[in-house]
């Protein structure tokens, strides 16, 4: 698997999901600086990594989605490229209209970084596969705009067409108010685009993929990824 | 100084007093004094204002053989300040032990350096924002965190972690939730959004902080022992180069505040605190670090208090040399700034270069690449002069060593604080039920779960976070030190002070607090090496204040040589005092060690049900369940009084070398040392941490039994419990134990759902939890009262 990271001015979770690739794929993904305005045509993902690009200014992900890279991410999605956005990153995926929705401040107004519990809603994509359908995986959150917002058609619509990647849940799997830790509709935490080849998620899987920093329920995913793209 | 005077910015207006008429041939000023200039502006009443005393005043009349003009008089005043001059501590911060093997550069430089192996460096310091805080404290933190990070990336690390001290005042007082809420969200806004993950530190309350936080934030970095730069200038005609950010009228005389008590007009003081941007932080981190990955920096100094005066002044004097500089080269955020301006202003995230002739460009491409301003603002010369140019005038033709070196120091009049008496434990009344006394203790304000605080933070990006907050210490491996079947190699750091003993007794508060942080980098399995101190104490005028900062460099100095421990980077901060109500004493200690290999961690919480619990280190000289200043006394019974306990630092390093031995050798991976609450609260915390509860016996056949309350829970100092499997691994740890002379005692075993002492069942682990969880959130209120 050939993977390319875009590196914004305020990225910094681009090293951390560098490693975590290079550990599922055995091979270091390419990162991109975001003046760039075209990807090699040999590459199989792109990921649009955590982080505050451009400090979150205006509005969290607007000012990347208008770097000139993501008019080429675009297009390439467009054509079936895989894109994973991760926090920042699917914040700057919904700006840049790859995805439906808006992550609004989280409902509490603070940051919040725990370990919290998702289901995988779905494990029919090159981004799940890994996972069982239902499965309940630990992974972190660090974020202060979370809160996955979308009108009732558009839910509806994601909610009939499979497109709820992960939702925020208890330890046993239940969907309760308890376990949304910033407000989420549906207690969503990660959504596909129509095709489930446009990921984009909240919670940070490249940060529990090793268990010396306390568990590898991440690691699954970019294995997923690299099996299905290599 | 009148230590109430009301400050005001002397340039507040658009009016500036008019600067006196300069001479014009700039070249003949580095020969002989520049000529006394008009005097229009310097009045008693404007020294005053500028913090300087008369005496000082006078000084400054002798160096220059003329009147300063009113920039001049702006730059000696920072750069005389107490907050860059140390002016009443350096005569006691020289006697410090400063050296070990391992160190690479102690105080002196932006940030201590020590030698981690591999060719690799820790890099770190701790540094207070402490009255900025109170006046605006998401902005006053924020700043905070953007300063220190800057001190430790300007010598060519990356920051790898976070951690910050902090102290507020009583959970009563009106304004200590506002402070609170302002001072997580702006640590954890700017520390977030920099991508430096915040690890760990500590918070405490007292009424003695109700005028007058504390926030003390430190970082520590990792750099190539081949790649470490520092500030001292070399090489004349190079050019001096500024990037970052532009500068702007912001914190003008900050670190002229920051050398004043406060009264009750402090908020007028609010223009002098800066406004942080993380984001430019960020791009300059990274910036800084590229070009440091070339040949092109010979010296760098990031800016901060006192801006552009103390960077400038601080390379130019390490370095022997002058700087010609042009201030209308000056990045500047606005129109009419002033040469008084420019060079007082505290604009964050700035940094002053000396460049390797031929190199501007690349410099220049780097900075463009990360969109920060680049200017070359001037040259080093070989005068020993700061010549600062604007308009086609000089502004200011300064001797800089006579600022930078000869400023004032003081031997300021001190005296011992009185000794308080020794409490016998019958001489503190037991509890009415122990259970009942341990929930209210782990749901007091000094114990209760930070969790609150710290998730706020984002401790895990960097993807190296091994031990996360609320652990003895935090745990960050070095990045890319693992693979191929190897855990890598850890950097554990803490930070410790505890103010109650200081004030009973600064000398052993100052060992204690020393004491502590190599105890809890011990407990994770760390080899401690080094600290750096932050010393937050009131007005040095008064000698009771003064001999409380004397004693407690005294008690640090003897505990770090005993513990091979050294001090290599620092940070002072006086005049911590409202309407002159002095803050506890409080030197607050940020210590770093190193764990060799990562499989060999050990951590707080019970692993499993059915280990034997082991207690190290024992009572000195049978003075056992030691009572006087704990958390006990203060918060069951309701008194602050007794002495402290006593640190027997030879026994403390026996029982920590003996506890990390055990760690090392695989043998437990279960630590936790016994400090604020005792014995039983720290069995509780494991428990908590776990869901695993414990059952203890007391002693009863020791010649120094002491009452149950005092075992349960004093404070003595040099412990730690451990858990070993119940079979020939706790026979072997008793025999290594019993080799070394270390005390080590089997006082109960892991497993159910309570805590038991003596058979009785105390308090369920589930109840105790959530107790201890509730307090902090319940006391901030649902929505954290951001505003």
């Amino acid at each position: 698997m050939k993977a390319a990271v875009i590196v914004f001015p305020g990225s910094n979770c681009d090293r951390d999901v560098a490693v975590a690739l290079t550990r599922a794929a055995g091979q270091a993904p390419l990162m991109l600086w975001h003046r760039e305005t075209a990807l090699p045509r040999d590459i199989d993902l792109v990921v649009v990594p955590g982080g505050f690009s451009y400090g979150d200014y205006l509005r969290s992900g607007a000012m990347a989605a208008h770097s000139p890279i993501m008019r080429e991410v675009r297009s390439r999605a467009a054509e079936g490229l895989p894109v994973l956005g991760i926090c920042n990153g699917f914040q700057i995926l919904t700006e840049a209209g790859l995805l439906p929705g808006v992550l609004m401040r989280n409902a509490h107004l603070r940051f919040i970084c725990r370990d919290v519990h998702l289901r995988v809603e779905s494990h029919d994509s090159l981004f799940t596969e890994r996972y069982a359908a239902g499965q309940v995986i630990r992974i972190p959150i660090a974020h202060h705009d979370g809160n996955y917002f979308a009108d009732d058609d558009t839910l509806n619509r994601l909610e009939g067409e499979g497109q709820v990647a992960f939702r925020y849940c208890a330890a046993d799997g239940a969907v309760t108010p308890e376990a949304n830790p910033n407000g989420s509709r549906g207690n969503i935490a990660g959504v596909f685009n129509h095709e489930r080849r446009v990921l984009g998620l909240m919670p940070h899987p490249e940060r529990l993929a090793e268990d010396l920093l306390g568990g590898i329920d991440g690691a699954a995913m970019f294995e997923s990824l690299a099996e299905s793209l290599s | 100084m009148s230590p109430n005077m009301k400050m005001r910015r002397p340039t507040g207006q658009p009016g500036q007093p008019a600067q006196p008429a300069q001479t014009p041939e700039p070249a003949a000023q580095t020969t002989r004094p520049a000529q006394p200039a008009a005097q229009s502006a310097i009045t008693p009443a404007v020294v005053a204002e500028h913090g300087l005393s008369p005496e000082e005043y006078q000084r400054i009349l002798d160096i220059l053989g003329r009147a300063p003009n009113l920039t001049e008089l702006g730059i000696f005043s920072v750069m005389w300040s107490e907050h860059c001059s140390y002016k009443s501590s350096k005569k006691w911060l020289k006697t410090l032990p400063t050296t070990a093997p391992w160190v690479i550069c102690g105080p002196g430089e932006n940030a201590g350096v020590i030698d981690i192996g591999d060719g690799q460096a820790a890099i770190f310091k701790m540094e207070s924002h402490n009255h900025p805080s109170f006046i605006e404290p998401y902005q006053g933190a924020a700043t905070g965190v953007g300063g220190i990070l800057r001190d430790v990336f300007t010598m060519g690390a990356r920051p790898v972690a976070n951690l910050n001290a902090l102290r507020f005042g009583s959970p009563d007082h009106p304004r200590t939730r506002h402070l609170i809420a302002g001072v997580v969200a702006g640590i954890g806004g700017y520390g977030n959004c920099v991508g430096v993950p915040t690890v760990g530190g500590e918070v405490n309350f007292h009424p003695s902080f109700n005028g007058n936080i504390l926030v003390n934030a430190m970082t520590v970095g990792v750099a190539e022992t081949s790649r470490i730069f520092y500030s001292a200038a070399s090489g004349v005609g190079n050019p001096v180069v500024y990037v970052g950010s532009k500068t702007g009228r912001d914190g003008i005389h900050g670190a002229t505040m920051a050398s004043a008590e406060f009264n009750e007009d402090s908020e007028e003081k609010r223009p002098t605190v800066q406004v942080g941007d993380p984001f430019t932080e960020k791009l300059l981190i990274e910036a800084c670090l590229e070009l440091m990955a070339t040949d092109a920096i010979v010296a760098i100094q990031d800016m901060g208090a006192a801006g552009l005066t103390s960077s400038s002044f601080e390379m130019a004097s390490k370095g022997g040399l002058g700087i010609d500089m042009d201030l209308d080269a000056v990045p500047m955020r606005e129109e009419g700034m002033t040469a008084y301006e420019l060079m007082l202003s505290e604009s964050q995230e700035r940094m002053l270069m000396v460049l390797k002739p031929g190199r501007e460009d690349l410099a220049r491409t780097v900075f463009e690449k990360w969109e920060l301003d680049f200017a070359v603002v001037g040259r080093l010369t070989d005068t020993g002069r700061m010549v600062l140019r604007m308009g086609g005038e000089v502004k200011a033709d300064l001797p800089i060593d006579p600022l930078a070196q000869a400023s004032p120091e003081y031997d300021r009049p001190w005296v011992r604080t009185p000794r308080q008496q020794v409490l016998k434990p019958d001489d503190v009344p037991a509890p009415r039920d122990w259970p009942e006394a341990l929930k209210t203790l782990i749901a007091c304000p000094d114990l209760a779960s930070r969790r609150w605080v710290w998730e706020q933070y984002d401790h895990m990006v960097m993807g190296d976070t091994v031990v996360r907050p609320g652990g003895d210490a935090a745990v960050v491996r070095v990045h890319g030190s693992g693979g191929e079947g190897r855990a890598g190699k850890g950097l554990a750091m803490t930070t410790d002070c505890t103010p109650r003993y200081c004030v009973a007794d600064p000398r052993e508060g100052g060992k204690q607090a020393v004491a502590e942080a190599w105890r809890n980098l011990t407990a994770v399995g760390a080899r401690p090496l080094a600290i750096t101190d932050n010393m937050n104490f009131g007005n040095p005028q008064k000698p009771e204040i003064m001999g409380q900062f004397v004693e407690a460099v005294e008690g640090m100095a003897e505990a770090c040589r005993v513990l091979d421990f050294p001090v290599v980077s620092g940070n002072v901060s006086l005049y911590n005092e409202t309407s002159g109500q002095a803050i506890l004493p409080t030197p607050a200690i940020g210590g770093v060690g190193l764990v060799a290999d990562l499989a060999r961690l050990a951590s707080v919480p019970f692993k499993m049900a059915g280990e034997a619990v082991l207690l190290v280190g024992d009572a000195i000289g049978g003075r056992g369940g030691w009572l006087g200043q704990s958390l006990y006394l203060r918060e069951i019974v309701g008194r602050e009084d007794g002495a402290p306990p006593e640190v027997n630092l030879n026994n403390e390093r026996r029982n920590g070398d003996f506890v990390r031995m055990l760690i090392e050798q695989g043998r437990t991976d279960t630590v936790h040392d016994i400090s604020d609450g005792g014995l039983l609260v720290a069995l509780a915390e494991m428990a908590m941490a776990s869901g695993i509860g414990v059952a203890v016996t007391t002693d009863h056949s020791s010649a120094h039994a002491q009452p149950l309350h005092a075992w349960l829970f004093g404070e003595d100092q040099g412990r730690y419990i451990v858990t070993v499997p119940e079979d020939h691994d706790l026979d072997a740890v008793m025999r290594l134990a019993a080799e070394r002379g270390v005390p080590c005692r089997r006082i109960g075993v892991t497993g159910g759902d309570t805590i038991d002492v003596d058979g009785r069942m105390g308090a369920s682990v589930a109840d105790l939890r959530s107790l201890h969880e509730a307090w902090l959130p319940a006391f901030m209120g649902a929505d954290g009262d951001l505003a």
